[in-house]
């Protein structure tokens, strides 16, 4: 008892300062970066099209580490490969929200940029291809049978993990629309010192945002697992009362 | 010395048996079609009318279906390929028999392996008998290396049939089984798919070279069997 309190009031001050941070953050990226010489106001929309983009490429890769987990501990240990499972799970919808949030700024600043809402640069295919990948570990993990769904969605994981370098490999031979790397593509690349703060503190800002989704999402599912466990328990209580 | 030749002695030999009964398993799969022919014949009907729907409905002049005809095959392969897929594996639930065959002390991945060689038989016959009709009603001459073709198809049908075999055994206890392997095979044969069809227009229209897709294939190929082979196990025992 005293130390889900603990937890709770962890969680309570980790959501408070996030708020914070998301608000400071907007604020800087909104009202104090300078505007962007050639796209105007429009740019700003990259304080939030980068960030979630960043993070949409994390949040697979605790998806894939849970899931190998899973597969290793599902005889070994089936309690804590069910807390694998659970991670799994909330890192795999909490890729779906931020892959989303990026394929749609992006949209919307392709349109106003290029003047096309989409193209088949390679970028894009594979951010898209990554939202279609953890859309169908959604649904196999809805639509397989009961007892099963941990384990195939976990094998459907490893899956993913392949495809996408293949994708991006595969397709970086076309030529790109999309911008080549910001950051790290060499001596020309980079922005401005000055709007360093304000892309600083997006980053933090929704990061703090997704780890608060992950855990929120891997509580939630931990207690229906609890109740699914307590369900099963009492099934078998009931039965065994019949046959006295 | 001795222990080295013995130890070599029995890999040998569980190499054999390991394709010794992949063997069995492709020859029984073959049997079953041999007897029944339904599972070939309903593909091959299948991608015939998905052939002729698009020509029906592009009617496309020979400049412009040597831009589609590419896409527009692969398209009908994989519908095609869709409805065999599933029956290969409700095949082995008759009778429980897919429960025997997790019994079995044999390994999982050579019953996957002959399943997925004999869907590789079963296919590349569908293609054998629809590329003549494809070329006809497209009017089709391919102006590339024709014979390169003989590479894409196989590396093509391979990585379609490798993964499909696997994903269709994960649905295979579903009630929505017939819904699950789209849904989960497309996604992940994306990067195939772009292969094979790229490497088809190549061929096609000898705009550009069809090599780097061909190598795409290849790479996509020994990677998916791998991983495929690797974790079987895992799908056929999921409880």
């Amino acid at each position: 008892m005293r130390r889900s309190h603990i937890f709770g009031f962890i969680a309570l001050v980790w959501f408070l300062l996030t708020l914070t941070a998301i608000v400071y953050a907007t604020r800087l990226a909104l009202f104090v970066a300078p505007t962007e010489a050639t796209m105007g106001n429009v740019q700003r929309i990259f304080y939030y099209h980068v960030p979630s983009s960043m993070l949409s490429l994390i949040f697979p890769y605790v998806n894939l580490v849970a899931s190998i987990f899973y597969l290793v501990l599902r005889r070994r240990d089936p309690l804590r490969a069910l807390t694998a499972d659970a991670l799994a799970l909330a890192a795999a919808e909490v890729t779906v929200v931020y892959s989303s949030i990026s394929l749609l700024t992006g949209m919307l600043w392709g349109r106003a940029v290029w003047g096309i809402w989409w193209t088949w640069d390679a970028r894009l295919t594979s951010m898209l291809l990554l939202w279609l990948l953890y859309v169908s570990y959604l649904m196999l993990r809805k639509l397989s049978a009961t007892g099963q769904s941990q384990t195939l969605a976990a094998v459907l994981s490893v899956f993913a993990a392949i495809d996408v370098p293949i994708v991006f490999m595969s397709i970086r031979w076309w030529r790109g629309q999309h911008p080549s790397p910001v950051f790290g593509g060499g001596a020309d690349t980079g922005i401005d010192p000055s709007m360093m703060p304000a892309f600083g503190w997006n980053v933090l800002a929704w990061a703090m945002w997704g780890v608060f989704l992950l855990v929120f999402r891997f509580a939630l599912e931990r207690r229906r697992q609890a109740s699914e466990q307590d369900a099963a328990l009492i099934a078998i209580e009931a039965s065994l009362e019949i046959a006295q | 010395m001795s222990r080295v030749l013995n130890d070599l002695r029995q890999d040998l030999s569980r190499a054999r048996s390991y394709f010794g009964h992949v063997f069995l398993h492709l020859q029984k799969d073959l049997r079953l079609e041999w007897r029944s022919r339904d599972s070939v014949v309903g593909m091959l009907f299948f991608a015939l009318l998905v052939v002729i729907i698009f020509s029906l409905a592009f009617d496309p002049t020979a400049a412009i279906s040597r831009q589609i005809a590419g896409g527009i095959l692969w398209v009908a392969l994989l519908f095609a390929s869709f409805t065999a897929l599933n029956q290969s594996w409700t095949r082995e639930q008759r009778n429980r028999v897919l429960e025997a065959h997790r019994m079995s002390p044999a390994s999982p991945s050579a019953l996957f392996l002959g399943k997925a060689l004999a869907n590789l038989i079963f296919v590349s016959f569908v293609e054998l008998i629809l590329a003549p009709l494809f070329l006809i009603f497209y009017n089709l001459h391919a102006l590339g290396e024709g014979w390169k073709m003989l590479i894409v198809m196989p590396l093509g049908t391979w990585a379609l049939v490798c993964n499909g075999t696997f994903f269709a055994a994960m649905g295979l206890r579903t009630r929505n089984r017939e819904l699950l392997l789209p849904l989960i095979l497309v996604p992940i044969s994306l990067p195939a798919l772009m292969g094979m069809m790229q490497a088809t227009t190549a061929i096609l229209t000898g705009e550009f070279d069809p090599g780097l897709w061909i190598r795409l294939l290849i790479a996509y190929n020994i990677a998916f069997t791998t991983v495929c082979l690797l974790l079987f196990d895992a799908v056929l025992c999921a409880e």
